[in-house]
């Protein structure tokens, strides 16, 4: 039987780049999955509100899991060739996209009305207010509770080792069947995910505490 | 797309998905409950406790929020057992979820709990309340009252990453599910309504949440 040594910890650390990987895949998607959301939830407009709305709400209010699960066994339905990279990375963007939307939309909500009033009395069409006004100002807002919410999406990813995608959760379980040491073979992997979580919660901490200083000014 | 979608094995399974509901019912519940006793403690004491007190709860804090669910649960299934617990995956879940749901309450009772202004303290003990009463009252129930809405999100957060138990084959909804496909193998079909009975228990835990903040946190208006 093996035992765990530095090869297999090493196993499992190489499969930290595929955490990584699939987190940076729901981040940007779900950034720009939820700029959309963000936008629509904003825009005054009756259907766009409910749909982004809707949206949200079945996001926020299913399980991750079950919404990975989807994606799985629900693209064969489809009639796309599936694996778990393509499942794992649609189910986290669509997630993100649903949460920075709603992070995201109280971000710009929280831009006080006379600077809207104010660029619509320079006649500034819907894209300029947006781009030039409100939006760097919300931009601002949105820093900390966004690299916050980066932690959710790593360990988020873990989830992904269900469906049989090989990041490090999956890893650990592999080379714990291996040894059948799960006691040093999970706290190897849960270490690895707090070196990658960590400094993004500090980081986030920080830029809440230096904008409540700002505020307070 | 020529799938023809069949919902009747699923819904001929229905005794079992109503048993599924019910003890992810049961299972959040108790760890709402638990967990929020543990963040109780954990607050009282990174507020008020002695300095290595404080040390412990800020790692366990930061331990628990910087590490996915699915691996504290394997933690506590696969690890422990290996140290010489003993316990069913149905323990060790609900022990998973009441440490991971501690974490993150303590934080949230803490802000609460930080956000009481000091002359209400002050007040209290110029009544001559006791500590603990001034605890209770003056401190808790207040804290508690403001921190709320984040409170409960938490919570309905946890009963939606109770499906992960599954992972360990826990009773939950989501086991009954995987089980349900596998002898189906109607899987897209199980989850759509496994997903949408997930959607009717959250929209229903913060029904029941606003009816809880009515009985026991709202005050009268002063007018």
């Amino acid at each position: 039987m093996r035992t765990f040594g530095f090869s297999e910890f090493l196993f499992i650390l190489e499969a930290a780049k595929w955490t990584v990987a699939l987190s940076m895949i729901a981040f940007i998607g779900g950034a720009i999955g939820g700029l959309i959301i963000a936008l629509s939830r904003t825009s005054g407009k009756p259907v766009l509100q409910a749909l982004s709305g809707g949206f949200i709400q079945i996001f926020q209010g299913t399980p991750l899991l079950l919404q990975l699960f989807l994606v799985f066994f629900g693209a064969p339905v489809a009639g796309f060739e599936i694996n778990p990279w393509v499942a794992a990375g649609v189910a986290l963007i669509l997630n993100s996209s649903a949460f920075l939307g709603e992070i995201w939309r109280g971000c710009i909500q929280a831009i006080p009305a006379g600077q809207w009033e104010a660029a619509q009395a320079l006649n500034l069409p819907y894209l300029a207010r947006m781009r030039h006004v409100i939006l760097p100002q919300a931009f601002k807002i949105a820093l900390a509770p966004t690299v916050g919410y980066m932690v959710q999406i790593i360990k988020g990813t873990s989830l992904a080792a269900i469906i049989g995608f090989a990041e490090v959760t999956r890893s650990g379980q592999i080379i714990n069947n291996a040894t059948f040491q799960p006691l040093i073979v999970f706290s190897a992997v849960a270490a690895i995910y707090f070196v990658l979580c960590w400094p993004l919660s500090l980081l986030a901490a920080r830029m809440e505490r230096r904008q409540a200083a700002a505020l307070a000014r | 797309m020529n799938y023809v979608f069949q919902f009747g094995d699923v819904f001929a399974a229905w005794p079992l998905l109503v048993k599924g509901t019910l003890s992810t019912i049961e299972l959040s519940m108790l760890a709402m409950l638990i967990g929020l006793m543990v963040a109780i403690g954990c607050a009282w004491g990174k507020t008020a406790g002695p300095r290595p007190l404080r040390w412990f709860i800020n790692a366990y804090i930061e331990l628990i929020r910087n590490t996915p669910f699915l691996v504290q649960l394997f933690f506590f299934f696969f690890a422990l057992p290996a140290l010489g617990l003993r316990w069913s995956a149905h323990t060790a879940a609900l022990t998973a979820m009441v440490v991971n749901l501690g974490a993150y309450a303590t934080e949230i009772i803490r802000a609460g709990i930080e956000s009481i202004p000091k002359g209400q303290i002050e007040a209290g003990l110029a009544l001559n309340l006791k500590r603990r009463k001034i605890f209770q009252y003056v401190i808790l129930k207040p804290a508690l009252r403001t921190v709320y809405p984040a409170l409960t999100s938490q919570f309905i957060l946890l009963m939606l990453s109770s499906s992960v138990v599954s992972a360990i084959s826990a009773d939950d909804l989501t086991s009954v599910a995987a089980n349900l496909q596998s002898q189906t193998f109607r899987s897209f079909e199980i989850y759509i309504v496994v997903a949408v009975i997930y959607l009717v228990l959250a929209l229903s835990f913060s029904a029941l949440f606003r009816v809880i903040y009515r009985l026991a946190l709202h005050y009268p208006d002063r007018r």
